[in-house]
């Protein structure tokens, strides 16, 4: 009867672990491939020509700045939208709406989830673009604006699905104590909620950085493409050419093993970096301040 | 050229059931990355292959034969509202190159111009910089303006000129829809010279400035089935759906 049981414990354990090594395999292959495939691209291309500001790539300008600042002022855009609106909607689900609310509003926030991206580019080239350049009067509604609001609109369901269950984790106790000591209910919620949940409302909005910085159809549709270097601050109201679109639009065209086609790997490979260093940045975040809440309750 | 190739494989699908064609799109660019790549039997390209990619064939094994199966006409297109009807290359130059930004500049309404353009993997786009933006001259430097929008599809740019009175963009001519054929812009080679709308008739006659050929590009003299299918392309049957389809046919 022993025997049995620990030869079936032993196996179990293996298999697990094997599934939790092997999600780590797989993003250090991917990490390896993208290096093997963009790393050429450093030796054939000068370092200035990379980093200068025109990127038309079958005339061998391969500046990839433009690129970079598109997807960045995207993403801070879509972020500056669904940060509010994703943990505003989940506090309200969470500690404002009654239960009945609650029960209707969170299945309808998920469904949100659910559409697909290149469905809300549709509506983004043929609905927000031209209300976009009417309202603003610009010259056109294809801009870095109709992509943010976009992709914010992407991003929040997400956020607010994992920010709320989050925020409901936190022991009921702390919210009662808070209020028993003379606390309004904003109060609550702003100081002793939100810090509390501090760790999985983080973890939210990094899925949701990640999600905006990945996304190609939508972005495609209404940024326009034009690799302008997006660094003013009325830039959002300009055209841009995202890091996902041009791999996405260009990687069909490209012979293998062409400079192309390395550059369109380095590019990739940036992203990667992007993703990993976000990822790293919010875990340093939740641990540190996990370890100072374990001190405290010790 | 996609409209064109997937309409040619119906009809030939229909005729001669025993044969199987798949089309898939993409751009000149991405059709001969594939014949150079040896995965696909024939390429078609709204643009001549360029030395370097005649050579990363020839060194993968594979050597192009072209056949020029139709011509086409690019048309200039603006947004109805717009008055301009008539520009010479060197404004529509000088409009995508962006040394022109307003449309007063060229007799229209104090407006700003957005101007649209396919991506770079398409023949159209390449066709389009060298003789319009380049005026056919290989050793100008012109590049579009770095603010062209660059779209993904025709769909892209025919709904974009539709919606903004400040656009302009290009296509060929069989894709412009019925209601936006009345604000194509009529072509002059030079302020002198008469300004041309483009047609059948012009593209034949050599009044119209901006014709080119299409192409198909199999690998190595095409045998069989695939030698089967070029011929029916250049008989007349096939260039009926050329007319068809607003391209113009190579009689």
């Amino acid at each position: 009867m022993g025997k049995s049981k620990n030869w079936r414990e032993t196996l179990i354990t293996a298999v697990v672990r094997t599934c939790g090594y092997s999600a780590v395999v797989f993003v250090l292959l991917i990490f390896f491939f993208l290096l093997r495939e963009g790393v050429p691209a450093l030796a054939e291309v000068k370092l200035g020509d990379l980093l200068s500001a025109r990127w038309y790539p079958i005339e061998s300008h391969f500046g990839i700045l433009p690129l970079l600042t598109g997807s960045l002022i995207v993403t801070v855009g879509a972020m500056l939208i669904a940060i509010p609106f994703g943990i505003g909607t989940a506090v309200f689900l969470s500690e404002i709406a009654p239960r009945w609310m609650r029960e209707i509003l969170k299945p309808l926030v998920e469904l949100l989830g659910g559409l697909p991206s290149v469905v809300l580019g549709f509506l983004g080239i043929l609905v927000l673009s031209p209300f976009l350049r009417v309202f603003l009067n610009l010259p056109t509604g294809l801009t870095a604006l109709a992509g943010a609001l976009l992709l914010g609109g992407i991003a929040v369901p997400t956020t607010v699905s994992i920010a709320e269950d989050a925020l409901d984790a936190v022991p009921q106790s702390y919210r009662e104590g808070a209020l028993a000591l003379g606390a309004t209910r904003w109060q609550t919620i702003w100081r002793v909620t939100l810090p509390a949940a501090r760790s999985g409302v983080l973890t939210a909005l990094m899925l949701g950085i990640g999600r905006t910085i990945g996304e190609t159809m939508a972005v495609m549709m209404v940024t326009g493409n034009a690799p302008v270097l997006a660094i003013k601050l009325t830039s959002i109201f300009s055209p841009v050419r995202t890091m996902t679109a041009t791999i996405a639009a260009e990687m069909g065209e490209v012979a293998n093993g062409s400079t192309h086609y390395h550059v369109l790997f380095l590019i990739g490979l940036v992203l990667f970096l992007i993703s990993l260093a976000v990822n790293i940045a919010a875990s340093s975040v939740v641990f540190k301040s996990r370890k100072r809440a374990e001190r405290v309750l010790s | 050229m996609v409209n064109l190739a997937l309409a040619w494989a119906e009809r030939y699908q229909a005729e001669h059931p025993e044969v199987s064609l798949s089309v898939t799109g993409g751009g000149s660019g991405t059709g001969i990355a594939a014949l150079v790549n040896g995965t696909v039997d024939i390429a078609n390209a709204s643009r001549a292959m360029k030395t370097e990619e005649v050579q990363q064939a020839v060194a993968n094994g594979i050597n192009p034969v072209e056949f020029t199966v139709a011509r086409d006409a690019i048309a200039v297109v603006v947004n109805p509202e717009n008055p301009v009807r008539k520009l010479t290359l060197q404004q529509i130059s000088d409009i995508y190159s962006g040394k022109i930004n307003n449309w007063s500049q060229v007799g229209g309404d104090d407006r700003p111009i957005v101007r649209l353009s396919r991506e770079t993997n398409s023949g159209t786009h390449v066709y389009f910089l060298e003789t319009v933006l380049r005026l056919g001259d290989k050793t100008n430097p012109t590049l579009f303006s770095t603010d062209t929008l660059l779209l993904p599809s025709s769909e892209g740019i025919i709904s974009e000129v539709e919606l903004n009175p400040n656009a302009i963009g290009y296509d060929g001519l069989g894709y412009i829809p019925p209601d936006l054929m009345g604000s194509v812009i009529a072509v002059a080679r030079d302020a002198s010279g008469p300004f041309v709308t483009p047609s059948i008739a012009s593209v034949n006659d050599g009044s119209y400035p901006v014709a080119r050929d299409l192409y198909m590009y199999t690998a190595g003299e095409p045998t069989g089935a695939i030698k089967d299918y070029i011929n029916w392309i250049l008989s007349a049957e096939a260039q009926t759906i050329v007319a068809d389809l607003g391209f113009v046919p190579i009689k």
